[in-house]
């Protein structure tokens, strides 16, 4: 009694719905109690979700969280929480815009340019977790924690008026000099609206990460790692070099996590600039159980349900429960996999017993 | 003679309270040779004092649960949980009530982490990360419905908290304030030390200190923290002796959440006197990083937290004050040069000796240093001490393994 492929793959899936039916669950009876009715919001917040407008915002918005949620797979393929995504992303955007900036070079190579400059700044910011880990043996947590507020602080020192910022006519903002059109990522235009041309890349970033885990030996010694360190090690896998090139790996994915926003749209960077996705992209990859495909559906599940938060407001409802919900999301889902794990250990020991032999039979053929 | 002097010397620095005299001689003297009298003022010292007891606080939660044998990233969510609790219970009764909710609140959320990671099996980081990300939502969202049309609250604060009492020791400052007008540097520095702890100090920082005591005597000195200790390093051992390492679990969580909560609510009753979002401000990350920096021991994590505060403090004071701190990290660095010159490490005394003559330089030539900079001094500090003091850290050995009965090998 094999399980088949399908089997496997519907406990797979049983998981992830569970979740989002609890979450869902759990937000309309909050909405209950503050005094809503959840069914005219559940059906405004749809309505709203599935908008033209909406789709290619949440295309948009999945295309960062998805290169934060790869960025958080690489990091968890091998034990190691890189919870400074936020700082790598927020320092190695911030570097490009500076750099593509100051530049001139013809248009491809231009953009080329830029994102080397973000994942060499990522993966080198990433390096410094990566470095202490492997020679000091500092855990990853607690560096990167501190890291990102190093970062936070030297990006506050140079985007400043007079070092490498300058203050926005007619606002607050200040912001780096904007990037010539040559540095520009055009994008797909779709019925007026436009989806950011770096989607394409992001994808390709993750059909990458497939080939990378499943089809060459980096990637076997990488599962084996992740499974068991002390294991892969025996084996003859060094486990500080894995370390140390996985953390610049998931660096280096960071720093592209602001870039679709600053190629396709913003093309500087400034105080208004998107920050905070360290946290997503973990909760992303935790969603989509680290696979290319799970988190690109996470990615665009946290996508849709900040769009469709918007109209939220204007409902009287306050959008934080969308966060409060996305937490949930995330917890459930990692309790329902392991429910689903220990109910098919459970299932397959049961298996295993009807079909073993008689104990009485064993004997028998232990004497011969 | 020259051995006495030598054992003395040694003896001294190897007890805590030996590297605490020998840092505060050294601030003593700074403030005087760099002119920055705010150094150790009274002002300063209570600053630091209120900036450091919410990361005490933060630093013995995590103190219990990692003894406990599980890493708690939640913190800071609790902390915010605890901020919020505090000032909806204390607007509306008085701020003690805000404390005791505070406390609850947390103690909520810690068993609610315990609840994941040993009943649920789940990852104990991933746990912690989803209960930072509710607590934001979950206090902006409370405050829509709570907060929002009350008088001078909203989404993003509360209503005006009333302030936890502040005591003073009698006496001390009409004895101690001649003392510190002498100016005779250390003896009087001394004085303003004592001042700035005993003059006007909040009920809550009393409280905390006993904590920290009393977290130490249970911990260290009752068979109920042995047995808890006992499930941090070995639970299936614990468990062979008949203690039951989940429930000892359940409880260290429920105690950190609580202690977490506590220093939210210092937060809004004594820091200021009202929720504000945001407030917390990593501070729950820095009391993780004290429980690495005072080696899982709860004096050392209480100085290192003192350490943070005093930065912090200094942050919001004058700004020529942070420029004596490149003195005393200057000195510092000189120090270590030397210390690993004489054991023959080459790299590290090149890398000591380039810190100390670059941090020298920086304070002679440029002699400022940019309030951005000194914000993450804390951070790069713990980064810095974990990366040189790490062969004399010994964490808990079943930190961040989930314990299953039927599983153990």
């Amino acid at each position: 009694m094999i399980e088949t492929r399908l089997e496997r793959l519907l406990l797979q899936l049983i998981a992830p719905v569970i979740a989002i039916a609890f979450a869902a669950v759990l937000a309309a009876i909050i909405l209950h109690f503050t005094g809503a009715d959840a069914g005219m919001v559940l059906g405004e917040v749809v309505a709203f979700g599935t908008t033209p407008a909406s789709l290619v915002a949440v295309v948009n918005k999945a295309t960062t969280f998805y290169l934060a949620g790869i960025a958080g797979a690489i990091g968890f393929r091998m034990l190691l929480f890189n919870i400074g995504i936020d700082g790598q992303y927020r320092l190695a955007v911030f570097f490009a815009a500076v750099v593509g900036a100051s530049v001139s070079l013809p248009p491809v190579l231009h953009v080329a340019f830029i994102i080397l400059i973000a994942m060499v700044v990522g993966a080198g910011w990433a390096a410094i977790a990566g470095y202490l880990k492997v020679t000091r043996g500092v855990s990853e947590v607690i560096s990167t924690i501190m890291l990102n507020a190093v970062a936070t602080g030297i990006i506050a020192y140079l985007l400043a008026p007079g070092r490498l910022a300058e203050q926005a006519e007619g606002s607050n903002n200040i912001r780096t000099t904007p990037i010539p059109t040559s540095g520009w990522f055009p994008g797909f235009d779709v019925q007026g609206r436009e989806i950011f041309g770096f989607t394409a890349v992001a994808a390709l970033m993750g059909i990458g990460f497939w080939i990378l885990l499943n089809r060459t030996r980096f990637g076997f010694e990488l599962r084996a790692s992740g499974l068991s360190l002390r294991a892969a090690a025996v084996s003859g896998v060094d486990s500080k070099r894995m370390i140390f090139i996985t953390m610049l790996m998931s660096g280096a994915m960071a720093g592209l996590v602001g870039i679709p926003q600053l190629l396709g749209s913003s093309h500087q960077y400034g105080l208004d600039f998107p920050a905070g996705f360290g946290f997503t992209g973990l909760a992303i990859a935790i969603l989509g159980r680290n696979h290319p495909l799970g988190v690109a559906f996470g990615a665009l599940l946290w996508a849709w349900l900040e769009r469709s938060s918007q109209i939220l407001d204007l409902l009287g409802v306050s959008r934080e429960i969308v966060t409060i919900m996305q937490a949930t999301i995330v917890l459930s889902v990692v309790v329902a996999y392991e429910v689903v794990r220990r109910v098919n250990v459970r299932r397959q020991q049961k298996l295993v017993g009807r079909t073993a032999p008689d104990p009485g039979d064993l004997e028998v053929g232990g004497t011969e | 003679m020259k051995s006495i002097a030598k054992t003395f010397v040694t003896s001294v620095w190897n007890r805590w309270w030996g590297k605490v005299a020998v840092g505060l001689l050294l601030l003593s003297v700074v403030a005087d040779v760099a002119d920055t009298p705010d150094l150790l003022s009274r002002g300063a010292v209570s600053a630091s004092l209120r900036f450091a007891v919410p990361i005490v606080l933060a630093g013995l939660g995590g103190l219990w649960a990692e003894r406990c044998g599980v890493l708690n990233i939640g913190l800071e969510g609790m902390m915010i949980i605890g901020t919020w609790m505090g000032a909806w219970a204390g607007y509306q009764w008085t701020p003690w009530v805000g404390v005791l909710a505070a406390i609850a609140g947390g103690a909520l959320f810690g068993a609610f982490h315990a609840l994941m990671t040993v009943t649920f099996g789940v990852d104990q980081a991933v746990s912690g990360i989803a209960i930072n990300v509710a607590a934001l939502g979950l206090g902006r969202f409370l405050s829509s419905i709570f907060f929002e049309g009350t008088p001078g609250g909203g989404i993003s604060q509360s209503p005006h908290v009333g302030q936890i009492m502040s005591i003073s020791v009698p006496g001390l400052e009409r004895l101690l304030n001649p003392v510190a007008q002498w100016e005779i540097i250390v003896l009087s520095d001394l004085a303003e030390l004592l001042l700035g702890m005993t003059l006007g100090v909040s009920l809550l920082t009393v409280l905390a200190a006993v904590l920290v005591v009393g977290s130490w005597w249970v911990l260290f000195r009752t068979s109920f923290g042995l047995r808890l200790r006992a499930s941090g390093e070995n639970p299936a051992a614990a468990d062979s002796l008949g203690v039951n390492p989940n429930r000892m679990r359940y409880a260290a969580l429920t105690v950190s959440g609580g202690l977490a909560g506590l220093g939210g609510a210092f937060l809004v009753t004594v820091a200021s006197s009202i929720y504000r979002e945001g407030q917390v401000a990593g501070r729950g990350f820095i009391g993780l990083a004290t429980v690495i920096f005072g080696n899982w021991m709860p004096g050392r994590l209480s100085l290192g937290a003192l350490l943070f505060g005093f930065t912090d403090a200094l942050r919001t004071r004058q700004e020529t004050t942070m420029t004596a701190l490149l003195i005393v990290g200057s000195l510092m660095f000189a120090f270590l040069a030397i210390r690993a010159y004489r054991t023959g490490n080459r790299g590290a005394t090149f890398g000591y000796t380039v810190a100390a003559v670059g941090l020298g330089w920086w304070f002679l030539g440029l002699g400022v240093v940019p309030s951005e900079f000194v914000g993450f001094a804390p951070h790069l500090t713990t980064l810095l001490v974990l990366s040189l003091a790490h062969q004399k850290i010994r964490p808990p050995q079943g930190i961040g393994v989930p314990y299953r009965r039927s599983e153990a090998t």
